[in-house]
């Protein structure tokens, strides 16, 4: 019973944690239509960064934001300067991403080394807390919340307030947008370095769970991709529920077939492919 | 005619190996090109169909199969991937094709990695011995060059008939006017999922040539890494061209075996090139140095020079 118990709180962990880092996907790749590849690297790159602060002696949150700060900035030159470029050309975009995520990989390996990093998990957010008789690991639960909190966070911007509706009309017709005074240039730079930061962010939330290793990037990138897929793109719904479903796949799968948990994975997004090709929550593009 | 007489002119086996590696590439670039440049379909996950035929043959040899069956057995299994994959990558077309077929390339290459029961996860699966096709021995480096040019020409050959034939007419029109074709009543889907197979069989040919050249196959190979490197070899030589993935292939190995003497850093050089390609050369360096030689021959000949005619694509 406990270990099912377990399994079931690890699996709404990594649904946070994949929800971080496929939210931002999801802006990016979804609303945005640009193939990002190097998702996964502002992941990684993004724990990395927050490890070397929290070894400074910072503390989780200042280390956690900073790390998101410093990977939007970055996001955004590389929007501005490299992407902007290439604007509406997927496939140099896919591949602009592709080289860019090597360049990062191998970058990361020179400065941080091939072992693997796992910061202590914050004083604060250390221990177990007791309900109903049942014990939770603190930290565990904070993803959760976070993600939550992130979540209606994005929801609230995007369909609700007037910067969302923007956001909306220049993905919807970017000429047009610009006519009635949007600018457009502007926003998706905003919005691929909030999705670099959420990324970032994920990376440092996850880093004392998942710690930080080379390889971390090309790991993520596909999980994203399924969450994505499985979700339908554009959705942050589907965002979400695909993110808790592929958190619970993967524990679950763990589990039970650990020679072909990471196959498993694929499962789901195999089968939405073929019954389902929009996702679950995808609207039907013609 | 050169590549024919190398052997004796070069004498070293280590440029000899170099040359045979740049062969066995050249297959799989052409094989990729067949998507990427006829089909318009970008794949990133040919490391997987080339790392099936490939790991197919070498479990089997490790089981005490001869090379025969083997090898026809791995064939198979590759076709019938391609099929798999043509039958889940067609459900879209464009970008969520190319990433479609990069979750499929991480599946397989989460079975080679991590099935370790089944593919001996990363400590890889050794070929003990080479085929002798015809009693002939290929274990020295001449002698397996040979047989990888003749794999290579058929390769070539078979390409050239495949482009040039109506079935790659109709590939090329479902790339620039796929509505078109369906009005015209060909059947868009099919032709595409004929052309993963045929793309996948030669993917699945290099894959074995790759095994008997190292005689190792280690879960790296069907990593991302490769299946990128196999489209920069596309992309930088020029897609949709013969001759483009073949220099594409020489120079990014090439590339490969003079930068890793120097530095490890060889994951940063490729993503450099990646961006410089795309930044500067996009269309690659075959047709951009055809581009530029007509441009200074018309120079020279006192004419004006015309910029060449963009190439006309489908709004994606």
């Amino acid at each position: 019973m406990s270990l099912w118990l377990t399994l079931a709180v690890n699996s709404i962990a990594l649904g946070g944690l994949l929800f971080l880092l496929s939210s931002g996907f999801s802006l990016i790749f979804g609303l945005m239509r640009i193939p990002n590849l190097m998702h996964g690297s502002f992941f990684m790159l993004g724990a990395y960064f927050g490890v070397t602060l929290l070894a400074g002696g910072h503390n989780f949150w200042v280390a956690a934001l900073a790390s998101a700060a410093a990977m939007a900035v970055i996001g955004g030159l590389i929007e501005r300067f490299l992407l902007r470029r290439l604007a509406g050309d997927q496939l140099p975009q896919v591949l602009l991403t592709l080289g860019g995520a090597f360049i990062v990989g191998d970058i990361c390996l020179m400065l941080w080394t091939g072992d693997p990093w796992q910061p202590q998990t914050p004083d604060h957010l250390r221990g177990v807390v007791q309900v109903a008789g049942l014990y939770f690991p603190i930290f565990r639960l904070v993803i959760v919340a976070v993600a939550v909190v992130v979540a209606i966070a994005l929801w609230l911007l995007v369909d609700w307030t007037r910067l969302g509706a923007k956001i909306r009309a220049g993905v919807d017709d970017p000429p047009i947008a610009r006519v009635v005074g949007i600018k457009v240039s502007q926003l998706f730079t905003l919005v691929f370095a909030l999705g670099a930061a959420l990324a970032a962010f994920g990376g440092v939330m996850g880093a004392p769970y998942l710690s930080v290793y080379p390889g971390l990037d090309f790991e993520m990138l596909p999980l994203a991709l399924i969450v994505v897929i499985l979700g339908g793109t554009g959705s942050l719904l589907g965002a979400l529920v695909g993110s808790f479903l592929i958190g619970f796949l993967y524990n679950f799968g763990q589990a039970m077939f650990p020679d072909l948990a990471y196959v498993i994975l694929f499962l789901p997004m195999l089968m939405i492919l073929v019954l389902r090709p929009q996702g679950l929550f995808g609207k039907v593009v013609s | 005619m050169l590549l024919a007489t190398l052997p004796m002119w070069v004498g070293n086996s280590y440029y000899i190996n170099i040359a045979s590696q740049i062969l066995i590439w050249a297959v799989l670039a052409l094989a990729l090109n067949v998507l990427v440049g006829y089909a318009g379909l970008t794949s990133l996950g040919h490391a997987g169909l080339f790392a099936m035929g490939g790991y197919t043959a070498a479990m089997l040899l490790a089981n005490g199969h001869n090379h025969f069956i083997a090898d026809l057995v791995a064939l198979a299994v590759t076709l019938a991937t391609a099929g798999i994959f043509a039958v889940l990558a067609l459900r879209a077309t464009g970008i969520g094709f190319l990433m479609i077929t990069l979750a499929i390339g991480q599946i397989l290459w989460g079975i080679a990695y991590r099935w370790a029961s089944l593919t001996n996860g990363d400590n890889g699966i050794n070929v003990s011995t080479r085929p002798e096709p015809f009693g002939l021995s290929l274990s020295s480096a001449p002698s397996f060059y040979y047989a990888t040019l003749v794999v290579f020409l058929v390769a070539v050959a078979t390409m050239a008939v495949f482009v040039r034939s109506p079935f790659g007419a109709s590939l090329t029109g479902t790339r620039d006017q796929a509505r078109r074709m369906t009005a015209l009543g060909y059947n868009v889907w099919l032709i595409r999922f004929l052309a993963i197979l045929f793309s996948g069989f030669w993917s699945g040919v290099a894959g074995l040539l790759f095994i008997y050249y190292n005689q190792f196959i280690s879960p790296q190979v069907v990593a991302l890494t490769t299946s990128a490197e196999a489209l920069l070899m596309v992309i930088s030589g020029g897609s949709g061209t013969l001759l483009g993935p073949i220099v594409g292939a020489a120079i990014v190995v090439i590339m490969k075996n003079v930068v890793s003497a120097y530095i490890e850093r060889w994951n940063l050089v490729l993503g450099v090139i990646f961006i410089l390609i795309i930044s500067f050369m996009p269309e690659g360096l075959v047709p951009g140095s055809v581009r530029l030689w007509r441009a200074a021959s018309q120079a020279l000949r006192g004419r004006v020079a015309v910029p060449a005619a963009a190439r006309q694509e489908e709004p994606r």
